[in-house]
């Protein structure tokens, strides 16, 4: 096969190899032919990449700084580990690069209404965030389950100005608040500005996530250039819809010597089903505009998705991680609920660094994966946000009610 | 000739507007999905869609979102819709039939095997909400094979190129969706419709139906002045809602609703 192309994709109809593409009802189709051009339009111009710029610099707080967790390599053995801290930016993950880009995007296009779905609550917090300070009235959907399991994210939401609205349709998940932002779009598309949270979502929103999160990636390539003059040996992150890994990994796909790990949701364990693992035990279909690898049953129904983290309690990913586990440039596993606790816990004592679930679960493949290899080897983990939202989950898995 | 080109034709030939009520498959118990299909027939339905039910239904409000749910708590599948409409040909052989749904059920069990089965159970289009023309190639040249009309649908917001898209992969008729929402939505505004039939009549001879937002007897009728055919939905799939714990009165409900809004059709 030929070297792909990896700079290059999405092709113009957005399709990354088979995956990708737009997959919506008809009423959708030229808001997001707007959308498109809009973000093209943008990503060109030095006014909106200045302005941008100056945002992640001030507000966000970036660059966030790579750490070189010593004590914990040490006690774990093998290679040294290195945390890319997103945990410190504004919001505390992420997910405040991109809400930041979209929001931006969002005035110029003159839009007065934001909405967006969340599961954890941190896209949800994060885009509250912004539209508190560009003054945007901001809806958010949020699935019943997670609107219990995150209460303080919930609470942080109403403060920032945002309307949350639970959703008690389906599965009452992340999947779900989806849909159901979805629909709030397609009967308000003419003031309003859909920020979708991952890269997921129809064709530009892969694309374009996964541009506003590669900030990441950029950053991380010249920090450990100067802190280690080398590239990393390898690359680790947390995977629900993929926004955060895409955004470390994207800027060293070229870079052959970097091996590069998804890590998905086992949840209780591959071999029990009750996971959110779609590139490790799905197959591909067509879910929420693009055409992905899904957790689904025969019939093309999905199925109900497992994790500890309401981050990664997703059935599907996003296209571009789909084309990238076919053409082999990244590796994708599973670690369950209970492995993400423990590396939860060992980052916390060994590092006084409180991991949010998610990225405990890259965490948990990143010691397990330094241990095979030598101490002059080095691997990245996107330490993509921190644990404060999950101290109420965390207890309650001890049995301490806060 | 089809049987959906043959039921416009002779509907024209008669100055009438097609009615196209809408239930989901398998709702509220798959045992009594053909009796209400035959049941829609008699009081004056000319093409029935069947909703084909998904956990993931987008495009559709509260009504048809509950709707899928009851469906699918009996674990209806594609193959047991097509095995609905199989039953129904058994005594019906000429009102046709449109599968209306999402793509993933057709994607996973294959188009070409998908389109073998429907044209063997004696369907006659098939609606993928979330196919528009752009990513439909495959499954219309599937369909088209088996004899299978591909309906698409045009909507507020497409414009004239989408249109000629649209117009260009659709046969059997084209599905205008009346407002900016989902299905189940209010606030339908008469003159804007009309004028958008205008607009996609430039570019198309095919029938165009309308729906999302008609709700009663008198909202038919003034679409059917303007339309080639209605399609009702949400309205009929509430009276399947409120009566859920007896299905054995479902049927002679659907019957005296759409009977009424076939009867002030043919008023209009
Ligand atoms: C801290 C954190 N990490 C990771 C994720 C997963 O999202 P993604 O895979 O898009 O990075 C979330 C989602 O809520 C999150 O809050």
């Amino acid at each position: 096969m030929e070297k792909p192309d990896y700079r290059h994709m999405p092709d113009e109809h957005g399709h990354f190899g088979p995956y990708g593409g737009l997959f919506v009802a008809e009423t959708l189709m030229e808001p997001l032919e707007e959308l498109r051009e809009a973000y093209e339009k943008y990503m060109q111009d030095e006014q909106f990449l200045t302005e941008l710029d100056a945002d992640l610099q001030h507000y966000v707080g970036r660059p966030s700084p790579i750490y070189h967790a010593e004590r914990l390599s040490r006690e774990n053995g093998g290679a040294q580990i290195y945390l890319k801290r997103e945990d410190l930016n504004h919001t505390g993950a992420h997910k405040v690069n991109n809400t930041i880009g979209q929001a931006l995007l969002a005035k110029r296009m003159g839009k007065t209404r934001i909405i967006a779905e969340t599961g954890a609550g941190q896209h949800g917090v994060a885009t509250a965030t912004v539209a508190a300070r560009l003054g945007l009235e901001c809806v958010v959907y949020m699935g019943e389950v997670d609107v219990a399991r995150q209460e303080a994210n919930v609470y942080r939401m109403r403060l920032l100005g945002a309307e949350v609205r639970s959703v008690s349709s389906g599965s009452k998940t992340l999947k779900d608040a989806l849909n159901e932002a979805m629909r709030d779009w397609v009967a308000t598309v003419d003031n309003t500005f859909y920020i979708i949270g991952t890269v997921a979502g129809p064709h530009p929103y892969p694309a374009m996530v996964r541009d506003f999160q590669t900030v990441i990636g950029r950053e991380a390539r010249q920090q450990m250039r100067q802190m280690t003059a080398d590239l990393p040996d390898a690359l680790v992150a947390c995977v629900g819809g993929g926004s955060n890994a895409i955004g470390l990994f994207h800027p060293f796909l070229e870079d052959e010597g970097v091996a590069m790990y998804g890590v998905e949701a086992a949840g209780e364990g591959l071999e029990t089903g009750h996971h959110a693992a779609p590139l490790c035990a799905g197959q591909p279909g067509v879910l929420h505009g693009n055409r992905t690898y899904l957790m689904e049953d025969r019939d093309g129904q999905i199925i109900e998705t497992h994790s500890i983290s309401a981050g990664l309690d997703y059935p599907g990913v996003g296209p571009e991680h789909a084309w990238l586990k076919d053409t082999g440039r990244v590796q994708y596993v599973a670690i369950d609920d209970d492995e993400a606790l423990a590396a939860f816990h060992t980052l916390t004592r060994t590092e006084g660094i409180i991991p949010a679930l998610e990225s405990s679960h890259a965490v948990a493949y990143a010691l397990k994966l330094a241990a095979t290899m030598k101490p002059e080897q080095k691997v990245l983990v996107n330490l993509s946000g921190r644990g404060d939202k999950d101290m109420h989950t965390v207890a309650a898995r001890e049995g301490i009610k806060l | 000739m089809s049987r959906i080109e043959k039921t416009f034709s002779r509907l024209r030939s008669e100055g009438r507007t097609a009615l196209i009520p809408f239930i989901t498959a398998g709702d509220p118990d798959p045992e009594f999905t053909v009796s209400f299909m035959h049941g829609l027939v008699s009081a004056g339905a000319n093409l029935l869609e069947l909703g084909v039910p998904f956990s993931d239904p987008m495009a559709d409000g509260p009504v048809i979102q509950r709707a899928s749910e009851r469906a699918l708590e009996h674990h209806v599948s594609l193959l047991d819709v097509l095995e609905m409409v199989r039953r129904f040909r058994e005594q019906d052989s000429h009102t046709p039939v449109v599968l209306m749904g999402y793509l993933n059920p057709v994607e996973v069990m294959g188009y070409e095997d998908f389109a073998t089965a429907a044209e063997e159970a004696g369907v006659d289009g098939v609606l993928t909400v979330d196919l528009p023309p752009e990513e439909a190639h495959d499954l219309v040249q599937a369909l088209r094979s088996h004899a299978l009309d591909p309906i698409f649908l045009a909507a507020p917001t497409s414009n004239r190129h989408r249109l000629e898209m649209i117009a260009s992969a659709a046969s059997g008729f084209i599905y205008y969706i009346s407002l900016k929402g989902v299905t189940g939505a209010a606030n339908l505004a008469v003159d804007e419709v009309a004028r958008k039939l205008d607009e996609i009549r430039e570019v198309t001879d095919l029938p165009l139906g309308v729906g999302f937002g008609i709700k009663n007897a008198e909202m038919a009728a003034t679409m059917s002045r303007i339309a080639d055919a209605v399609v009702v939905g949400s309205t009929l799939v509430s009276v399947i809602e409120e009566n859920a714990s007896e299905p054995d009165k479902i049927r002679d409900k659907l019957h005296d609703l759409v009977h009424e809004m076939r009867t002030a059709m043919d008023r209009a």
